[in-house]
C-alpha cells in the first residue's frame, strides 16, 4: 500500500514473469458461433470432484440443455446436452490425458433448430443464497478459467468465514487467449448480472473487476455497464504473468496473501473468473444448464484463428478441421501455453474448462528441444516465482529424491506449477515437471500411509 | 486430414530464449577487451601467458570429461571464462609452464572434482592462482614493469623457462601499487591504476575496461550487480574511514578501490554465479563480506593483496548464506506490507 503512494505503478504482485502475447490475431475478432460435430463426445468428469452420474439411456432422444448426468454430491456438477440428438452410446471417451473415461456419445440431428431447454429461472430478488449455489450447481457451472472447480463449492462460505470482497477474474494473463477479453467486452451485461447472484450467494459487499492493463477497452466496458445499484470497481492490473491466478490477485488488488495451504476465503475473499461470472449471469435467469462456452482457437497452425462458442462434447479434430488447421501440425494444446496440456490425440473433446486450443507446426515447434545444462544458480528462477519459493534449490533436491524435504523446508506444496521458472530457466532445466513428479510420488506415499 | 501422431510435452510450452551458454559466452565477451589490453600493456608475453592458460584449461576440462564419459563440455562456454580469468589474474612473465600446471589444477581440482559445471564450490580460475600462489611464491609476486619499449620483439626469458627450473628475469621488474603502498608507503596516482599504466597482473591493470565489460553484464541483466557494488562499497568505506582516521597510515578509498585485482575480482570472480548466493540479499552480504576480507588482508594481514583469498572465502561461505537467508514464501510467516 506504502509503495504505491510513491508510485503510478499498476496494482500487481511481486516477481513474476512477462512472456510474449501473441494475442493481436485474435483479441479483435467478436465471438461466433461454431456448427455442431457429427458426433459430440461429453466426458462424465469435466470438473474436479466426483465424475456425474448419466440419466440417460442409449438410444434416447434428447433436447439441447437437457440434463445428462446428474451431480453425485456436493463437490460435483450434472452435464447438459450441448445438442439435440440421440444417445449413442454410453462407455468409455477419449479424456484429456489420453486414458478413456466414463462418458457418452451423442449424434446431433442435423436437421434440427437446436432451441435451448429451459428450466425453472432463478429470481435474483428471491432466492435465497443457498437457492443461488444450488442452482449454480445445477447448471453444470464451474471455473470456466481452465481450472474447472466447480463454482458453487466456492461460493458457499464455511462456517464461521464471511467474504468482504468477491473478486472478477478478468486478468487473462495467458499468452495467446482472448475469450475473457471478448466476453468482458461482448457479454457485459451477463456479467454485471451474474454479479448480482454471485453477490447474494457469498454475502460480499463489493466486488472488484481485475483486468490486466493490455485490455483497457475491456476495463472501460465493463465501466459503463456497472448499474448504478451495484457496489463494482473495475481496476487495471499490470500485464504480468501470472497475474491470473487467485492468490496474485488477490495480493494485486486487497494487499493480502492467502496463507499457505489455505483458501482466499481465508483472507475474506472470494475469486470467480469473468467468464464463469457471465455463464452464470445468462443462465440462471432462463434456468438452464451450460452447453457451450467460449474458446480462442489459435496459434500459426491455424488460418481461421479466432473467439468461437463452441459446443461443449466437440471433438479436437472436428474444431480444427473447421478452423482451417494445416495438416501438418505437430502439437495442439488446450487452454494457454504456460499451464495448457499438450494432447497426444485429437479424438478428445472441448471440455468446460477448455479455454483455447493453440495449433504448431513442424516449422514452429515452439519449446525448442533444448540442451538441459546444470543449474548455474543464476538465480531467474528465484526472482520469477511469485511465491517466493526457490526453484533452484527444490530442482537440486528432486534430482537427489530428497522429495521430503522439498516438502517440509521449501514449501513444495504451495507451488501452483505456474511454469515461470521453467519459463526463464538458462539451463532449461525442466523444473515444474520436476515439481509435479515429486508431489505425486508423496501424495502416493500419503495415501498409501493411510490404507496401511 | 491430420497426422497421427503429436509431440507431447508438459507445460510451459513456451521458454524464453535465456540459455546457460549464450550467459558464458558474453562474459567471454566482456573479458576480450581487458585481455586485448593486457597484451598491448604486457606485449607477447601477456599472449603467451593468455593462450597457455585457456589451453590448459581446455585442455584439462574436455580430456577429464572424456574420460567419465560426459559429451560436449566445452559448448557450455565455462571453461573459456575460467581460463581467461585465470591468465588474467597471474603475473605476465610466469613461466609457461607453471602457468600450465596451475591450470590443470584449477580446472581438476576446483571444479571437475565438484562435480562439473554448476557444483563447484570454488571460482576453478582462483583455485589455480592459490595453487601457484602456494607453489611458487616468488615467482607470483615478481613484477614486470608495463609498457616496455620492445615487448612485441621480446619473450622474456622467465616465460619460457623450462619445466621445473627456476625463471631467470631479463626484464626490469616494478613493484605494484600495493606493494609501494604497503611497504614503502607511497600511493599512486589514481589516474594512472584506471588507466591501466601500473605494475599488476596481465588482466587487472585497466580498471576502466573492467568495469565496462561488468557494465555491459548488468545490462543484459546477466551480471547481479549487488556483488561488485556492496563489495566495492564496503572495501571504499572501509578504507575511507581509516584514512580519516589515520591518512599517513591508510591509503584513500579510491586508490583502494582501483589498485591491485580488486576491481577485476569484484566485477569478474566474485560474480560467477555457481559459487555466488541465489538470493539478492545474499549476495549483498557476500559482496559486503568479501569486501571486508580484502580490506582486512590489505592493510592489517602480510600480503599487499587479498582478493583471491577473499573471494575464496566468500564462495565457501556462499552456501551457508543460501541457507541462512531465505526469502520469506508468499503465505507464511509475518507478512510485508506488499504493493
Amino acid at each position: 500500500m506504502l509503495h504505491s503512494m510513491f508510485s503510478n505503478h499498476l496494482p500487481t504482485f511481486r516477481h513474476g514473469i512477462h512472456p510474449p502475447q501473441f494475442k493481436d490475431d485474435t483479441k479483435d475478432k467478436p465471438i461466433r458461433h461454431f456448427p455442431f460435430a457429427p458426433v459430440m463426445v461429453i466426458p462424465l468428469a469435466q470438473h474436479i470432484g466426483k465424475p456425474s452420474v448419466p440419466v440417460v439411456r442409449e438410444g434416447q432422444e434428447v433436447v439441447r440443455g437437457q440434463l445428462l448426468a446428474r451431480a453425485d454430491g456436493f463437490v460435483s456438477v450434472p452435464q447438459h446436452s450441448p445438442a439435440s440428438g440421440i444417445i449413442k452410446k454410453i462407455g468409455r471417451v477419449p479424456g484429456i490425458t489420453g486414458k478413456m473415461v466414463p462418458g457418452i456419445y451423442l449424434e446431433p440431428f442435423p436437421g434440427s433448430s437446436q432451441e435451448v431447454m429451459e428450466g425453472r429461472p432463478v429470481d435474483v430478488e428471491t432466492a435465497t443464497a443457498d437457492d443461488i449455489i444450488r442452482a449454480i450447481q445445477d447448471a453444470g457451472i464451474v471455473g470456466l478459467g481452465g481450472a474447472a472447480f466447480p463454482t458453487h463449492v466456492k461460493l458457499k462460505i464455511p462456517e464461521g468465514k464471511h467474504a468482504d470482497t468477491l473478486i472478477l477474474n478478468g486478468a487473462e494473463c495467458e499468452p495467446y487467449l482472448t475469450t475473457d477479453h471478448r466476453v468482458m467486452l461482448e457479454q457485459a451485461p451477463d456479467i454485471m448480472t451474474g454479479l448480482r447472484y454471485l453477490l447474494k450467494a457469498t454475502g460480499a459487499p463489493r466486488a472488484i473487476i481485475g483486468v490486466e492493463s493490455n485490455k483497457p477497452d475491456a476495463a472501460d466496458n465493463l465501466r459503463a455497464h456497472i448499474p448504478p445499484d451495484l457496489p463494482v470497481t473495475v481496476e487495471l492490473v499490470e500485464v504480468k504473468y501470472p497475474q491470473g491466478a487467485e492468490k496474485m490477485l488477490i495480493t494485486a488488488l486487497l494487499g493480502r496473501e492467502v496463507p499457505s495451504g489455505g483458501l482466499p476465503i481465508d483472507v475474506n475473499a472470494v475469486v470467480v473468473n469473468v467468464a464463469t461470472c457471465a455463464e452464470v449471469g445468462r443462465l440462471l435467469p432462463r434456468g438452464r444448464g451450460i452447453q457451450e462456452r467460449v474458446i480462442t482457437i489459435t496459434g500459426p497452425g491455424v488460418e481461421k484463428k479466432g473467439n468461437y462458442w463452441i459446443p461443449i462434447g466437440t471433438p479436437l479434430r472436428y474444431v480444427l478441421e473447421q478452423a482451417h488447421a494445416a495438416p501438418d501440425i505437430n502439437r495442439v494444446f488446450l487452454g494457454g501455453p504456460m499451464m495448457g496440456t499438450a494432447v497426444s490425440s485429437l479424438d478428445i473433446p472441448i471440455t468446460k474448462g477448455t479455454s483455447g486450443v493453440v495449433a504448431f507446426r513442424d516449422a514452429e515447434a515452439f519449446a525448442r528441444q533444448n540442451k538441459i545444462y546444470p543449474c548455474i544458480h543464476c538465480g531467474a528462477c528465484v526472482e520469477a516465482c511469485p511465491l517466493f519459493l526457490n526453484p533452484s534449490k527444490l530442482g537440486i533436491l528432486a534430482k537427489f529424491k530428497e522429495y521430503h524435504a522439498m516438502a517440509s523446508e521449501y514449501h513444495l506444496m504451495d507451488c501452483f506449477e505456474c511454469g515461470s521458472c521453467t519459463y526463464v530457466c538458462p539451463s532449461h532445466i525442466p523444473l515444474v515437471q520436476y515439481f509435479r513428479m515429486s508431489k505425486l510420488v508423496l501424495r502416493n506415499e500419503k495415501a498409501k500411509k493411510i490404507h496401511v | 486430414m491430420f497426422r497421427k501422431t503429436l509431440e507431447i510435452g508438459t507445460s510451459p510450452h513456451i521458454i524464453s530464449g535465456n540459455s546457460t551458454d549464450t550467459i558464458m559466452r558474453n562474459v567471454v565477451y566482456a573479458l576480450l577487451p581487458v585481455a586485448a589490453y593486457a597484451v598491448y600493456v604486457f606485449g607477447l608475453a601477456a599472449l603467451l601467458l593468455l593462450i597457455t592458460a585457456l589451453g590448459a584449461c581446455l585442455l584439462t576440462e574436455y580430456m577429464l570429461n572424456r574420460w567419465a564419459g560426459n559429451p560436449s563440455p566445452l559448448n557450455d562456454w565455462s571453461v573459456t571464462i575460467t581460463g581467461l580469468l585465470y591468465g588474467l589474474t597471474l603475473p605476465p612473465h610466469l613461466p609457461l609452464w607453471m602457468v600450465f600446471l596451475g591450470g590443470v589444477f584449477g580446472v581438476a581440482f576446483g571444479k571437475f572434482i565438484f562435480g562439473g559445471l554448476g557444483y563447484n564450490v570454488f571460482n576453478p580460475a582462483l583455485v589455480g592462482r592459490a595453487f601457484i600462489q602456494a607453489a611458487f611464491p616468488v615467482a607470483i609476486t615478481t613484477w614486470m614493469t608495463p609498457f616496455t619499449a620492445d615487448r612485441f620483439a621480446h619473450i622474456p626469458s622467465s616465460t619460457l623457462t623450462l619445466p621445473f627450473l627456476e625463471p631467470v628475469y631479463d626484464i626490469t621488474s616494478g613493484a605494484t601499487p600495493l606493494a609501494l603502498m604497503k611497504f614503502e608507503h607511497h600511493t599512486t596516482d589514481v589516474y594512472q591504476l584506471v588507466m591501466g599504466m601500473t605494475s599488476g597482473s596481465t588482466g587487472e591493470t585497466s580498471a576502466l575496461l573492467i568495469v565496462l565489460g561488468g557494465l555491459y553484464l548488468i545490462a543484459r541483466r546477466m551480471m547481479d550487480w549487488r556483488i561488485p557494488v556492496a563489495l566495492l562499497g564496503a572495501v571504499y568505506i572501509l578504507s575511507t574511514f581509516f584514512h580519516f582516521i589515520d591518512p599517513t597510515r591508510y591509503p584513500d578509498g579510491l586508490f583502494m578501490l582501483f589498485s591491485g585485482g580488486l576491481m577485476l575480482g569484484a566485477i569478474f570472480m566474485a560474480t560467477d554465479m555457481v559459487a555466488s548466493p541465489i538470493t539478492h540479499a545474499g549476495a549483498a552480504l557476500y559482496g559486503v563480506l568479501i569486501g571486508i576480507m580484502v580490506y582486512v588482508i590489505r592493510v592489517w594481514g602480510g600480503l599487499p593483496e587479498g582478493v583471491m583469498y577473499a573471494i575464496l572465502f566468500g564462495n565457501a561461505v556462499s552456501p551457508h548464506i543460501d541457507n541462512f537467508i531465505r526469502p520469506r514464501v508468499y503465505g507464511t510467516g509475518k507478512k510485508r506490507s506488499l504493493s
